[in-house]
């Protein structure tokens, strides 16, 4: 259960080797040990995810768990549930790619889909109905900026957030009757493996600084943050520059 | 398929159940033949802080409608009620036949059925024990859907009072209550100007007062740290009462001025207004000695705000109440120091001294001191009280459940050495597992 001020006892990661979802994990790990459930494929990083949080004093399980079997994901998130209430659950997994490889092969456009956008979608259904059979819990769904307004440079990798982001903003208000509560966190560029060698956009953030804004956003029941806060309004002035002029700004 | 979302009194994390309202035993049977598998646990009038009285994706027995008082017996004091009637109602039903409820809590908006499941205490701890000390019998109906006739010789008994409402439901119980000429107070108020000071005063002569307690300021530092009201009182006599009083000396004189809206941003409660409440709760009562107070004026200030908790704005806000050994009155301050330092605000800060416990195994009180601080919830807060939790358990203390909203089970296990047998007696009336609760879940009290 999530307690009155905030605290919850289990952390379910889809995409359980994700620094956002692991930085989430031990920031409120950093207030109380957790049991937490680390969905995601057999790895050596999985492995580390597991030693490191295990190091703070949580009880860590790990469920696999394949982005581009959704056939598998209700069975993945049944076997998540099996030790007990999920009190947060991060969808947090999704991938980059090679913009120019992505929008000339129907391949790599396709994965993309199905991880960021299929996946996220047959997950969340799963989620939403385990945790409305059990009258509590909060899903927190990693989106994107890039979703708000589709770019040259990642327009594929855009487009699936913003199905993405369109899908969990939906299911916060379709699950709010069931009294479960659906975060959606559009981070903007943050380091992690996901954006190595790439310069990075202004506004850049760490994993660790979505963390807190994560956390505190279940804390406080919100249904929509940006990491860091400030991008909400360079992107909503953003979103209404006409095309001729997006086209030409360095973004 | 969950439709009502429930909270505490605190207003802190709502869950969703099913809630079904009662009118009989047969009601109760019925509901607990077709619950499902998150499990049934009764609630009365929500008045638990944390979420006893919760049971996300379960079902919630809507206790209040089973409401009938059955008899009073003027001469034996003895009344026989069902667990939904509440105290209020309770009072006013035996004011009359000059009868008194010798355990009265902060507030009168409680069930006879949540009395018994949190053993509730009040200022009368010291001479009269804990709620379920006036308790006859009970009728408990079961995960089997039987009613039992319960009294003080059956360990189940012993395992519901403070138990929750993990052992089943209760449905009726046989109270006794006191003899009294009026409905009137006597009151020595003294205001005094420290803490250490407050303590060693309320220590002395306990035995001559029927009810006593203190209000402090925590929000003044310095040499006036802890200053306070201590308020000790005994039922007037019709002899003692001013003329006026004297012709109804049975009324039940509990007025209520005002309904606060919910309209409070957060941040309301803050270092300026917390000093402004506490400044303005001291100069209020000077030291006078033997005034006569009705009940809202001694017992329950608050009560006279309706829907005061609102005061704490949307996170809401939680209690912080504790016992610790007499011996062990240091850890009063340390609380109270720490909380300084962490920057945390309580405007209202009640300190008591318990008298002997009772039986039960997951009963609160025990001989010592009680603390109990208004929080409101904002970020710090948790980490503050589990660095609290570690004062109280290390000094042997241990946390009221009623009050419960965000302690570990470790804590629980470590403050009620007896949960143990408490749960094999459980255990062994609900074998399945039936009742269950969000606070059980999250404390880990059922297995």
């Amino acid at each position: 259960m999530i307690d009155a001020v905030g605290n919850p006892q289990s952390v379910l990661v889809m995409g359980g080797t994700s620094e956002i979802g692991l930085a989430v994990v031990e920031a409120f790990a950093s207030d109380r040990p957790l049991r937490v459930v680390l969905a995601a494929r057999k790895s050596d990083r999985l492995d580390a995810a597991r030693a490191r949080l295990e190091a703070l004093g949580c009880a860590v399980e790990t469920v696999e768990f394949d982005a581009t079997a959704p056939e598998t994901h209700t069975e993945v998130v049944r076997t998540a549930f099996a030790g007990g209430d999920i009190d947060v659950a991060l969808v947090a997994f999704g991938l980059l790619g090679d913009n120019e490889v992505a929008w000339t092969d129907v391949d790599a456009a396709v994965e993309l889909a199905q991880v960021n956008y299929t996946a996220a979608v047959s997950v969340g259904v799963a989620l939403g109905k385990r945790m409305t059979e059990q009258g509590h819990g909060a899903i927190v769904a990693l989106s994107s900026v890039a979703g708000e307004r589709a770019r040259r440079s990642n327009f594929v990798y855009g487009s699936t957030k913003a199905g993405m982001d369109a899908f969990y903003s939906g299911l916060t208000e379709a699950l709010r009757p069931a009294g479960v509560h659906v975060t959606v966190v559009r981070p903007g560029f943050v380091h992690t493996r996901m954006t190595e060698g790439m310069s990075p956009a202004p506004l850049s953030t760490t994993p660790e600084a979505v963390a807190a804004i994560v956390v505190d956003a279940v804390r406080n029941r919100r249904e929509l943050v940006w990491a860091p806060g400030p991008l909400r309004f360079v992107m909503s002035a953003l979103r209404h520059v006409p095309r001729p002029l997006f086209r030409r700004l360095p973004v | 398929m969950p439709n009502t979302s429930l909270r505490g009194w605190g207003r802190t994390a709502p869950t969703r159940a099913h809630v079904v309202p009662v009118r009989s035993a047969a009601d109760v049977t019925a509901a607990l033949a077709s619950a499902g598998p998150r499990g049934v646990i009764a609630r009365g009038l929500g008045r638990s802080y944390g979420d006893p009285a919760q049971n996300a994706g379960g079902t919630v027995l809507d206790m209040t409608g089973l409401d009938r008082i059955h008899s009073v017996d003027a001469d034996s004091g003895r009344v026989v009620v069902d667990a939904g009637v509440s105290l209020d109602t309770l009072m006013r039903a035996a004011l009359p036949f000059g009868l008194w409820l010798p355990v009265l809590p902060g507030t009168r908006q409680v069930t006879v059925g949540g009395a018994i499941g949190a053993d509730i205490h009040g200022k009368a701890h010291h001479v009269v024990g804990s709620f379920g000390n006036h308790v006859e019998s009970l009728d408990l109906v079961t995960a089997d859907g039987r009613a039992h006739t319960l009294t003080p010789s059956d360990d189940l008994f012993w395992a519901t009072v403070g138990g929750m409402g993990l052992t089943g439901i209760v449905v009726r119980a046989v109270l006794v209550l006191h003899h009294v000429e009026t409905a009137y107070f006597t009151v020595d108020t003294e205001q005094i100007d420290n803490l250490d000071e407050l303590m060693a005063r309320q220590s002395v002569d306990d035995e001559k007062y029927a009810e006593t307690v203190s209000w402090f300021d925590a929000v003044t530092t310095g040499d006036h740290a802890g200053r306070g009201l201590l308020m000790r009182a005994n039922h007037a006599t019709l002899d003692e009462l001013p003329p006026k009083l004297r012709a109804h000396p049975l009324r039940f004189d509990a007025p209520q001025l005002l309904t606060v809206p919910d309209v409070f941003p957060p941040g309301l409660l803050n270092r300026f207004t917390g000093k402004l409440f506490s400044e303005l709760w001291y100069r209020k009562s000077p030291t006078k000695l033997g005034a006569i107070q009705n009940i809202t004026q001694f017992l329950h200030p608050l009560d006279v705000l309706g829907e005061w908790n609102r005061g704490y704005g949307p996170r809401g806000f939680l209690q912080y109440q504790f016992v610790v050994p007499l011996e062990r009155g240091d850890v009063v301050r340390g609380v109270l120091d720490r909380m300084h330092a962490a920057g945390q605000v309580s405007a209202l800060n009640v300190l008591k001294r318990f008298g002997e416990g009772n039986r039960a195994p997951l009963s609160f009180p025990r001989p010592g001191w009680t603390l109990c601080v208004d929080i409101p919830v904002n970020d710090g807060l948790g980490p503050l009280c589990d660095e609290l939790d570690e004062l109280v358990l290390d000094a042997g203390g241990r946390h009221y459940l009623a009050k419960e909203s965000r302690t570990t089970p470790e804590a629980i296990r470590r403050g009620y050495p007896r949960l143990d047998e408490w749960r094999k007696v459980r255990d062994a009336a609900d074998p399945t597992g039936v009742f269950t609760s969000d606070m059980s879940r999250r404390l880990e009290l059922t297995s």
